[in-house]
């Protein structure tokens, strides 16, 4: 399946990109999401514990299985006010 | 009324978008933009938001702080882009029947946002540098480890 990760901030810089779609297997979850992220760069690896993921639009928690068309945002630490 | 907006923010608008004859108390919080962090001069700094979300973000905030207290009327907005030295970056203005209500919910909002919604701010300082806001109350992730 096939979903769209779009990143924010620090984690976008990280990345080199704003978006992308990815390839994932059928019942690939925020983990497979990450793994490819740590191949684009492996300085994603210490920013695991800090960055949250929103599903959608929504925040949601790791084990979630994902579905074809999602998308996942990748969202380092907020910082608004 | 929920917004995010380019310009600056007209605090008499958010002022009079809560007015109501129901109110007893207004009260209204303007967060500005500080002159200095780490110890370094802090020129302008930029906000950027995953806008779609933050704006539902904002609107469940409305809508939480207005299920725990009684008031009349709330809005919320945010700066986005470039913000100079003292500027405000969000106001927040809650109407009420009571002083007190008004007072809990308008903090009670502005702490969550503070939180969750997806606005980040990148700090631009007078030594040329440009640095990602630091975070003094970092949340662990329980995501992987829930």
């Amino acid at each position: 399946m096939k979903i769209r990760v779009r990143l924010f901030a620090s984690a976008r810089e990280l990345a080199g990109f704003e978006t992308r779609e990815l390839e994932l297997p059928a019942d690939g979850t925020l983990e497979d999401v990450w793994r490819q992220l740590e191949s684009v760069n492996p300085a994603f690896e210490r920013w695991k514990e800090s960055t949250r993921f929103a599903v959608n639009q929504e925040y949601v928690r790791g084990g979630l299985r994902l579905r074809d068309g999602d998308e996942v945002a990748v969202l380092p630490p907020v910082s608004g006010g | 009324m929920i917004r995010l907006q380019l310009t600056s923010i007209d605090i008499e608008e958010v002022l009079c978008s809560v007015s109501t004859p129901a109110a007893g108390a207004i009260d209204v919080f303007v967060g500005t933009t500080r002159n200095h962090a780490d110890g370094k001069t802090v020129k302008a700094l930029d906000y950027e938001a995953y806008e779609a979300m933050a704006l539902k973000e904002m609107e469940k905030i409305e809508k939480e702080a207005g299920d725990r207290w009684k008031v009349e009327n709330i809005a919320i907005v945010h700066r986005l882009g470039r913000v100079e030295v003292g500027a405000s970056s969000v106001v927040i203005a809650v109407a009420a029947a009571h002083r007190q209500e008004a007072f809990d919910a308008c903090r009670f909002i502005i702490d969550t946002l503070k939180e969750r919604v997806p606005i980040w701010k990148r700090e631009e300082f007078s030594d040329g540098s440009i640095e990602w806001s630091r975070h003094k109350h970092e949340q662990r992730n329980r995501q992987f480890h829930p």
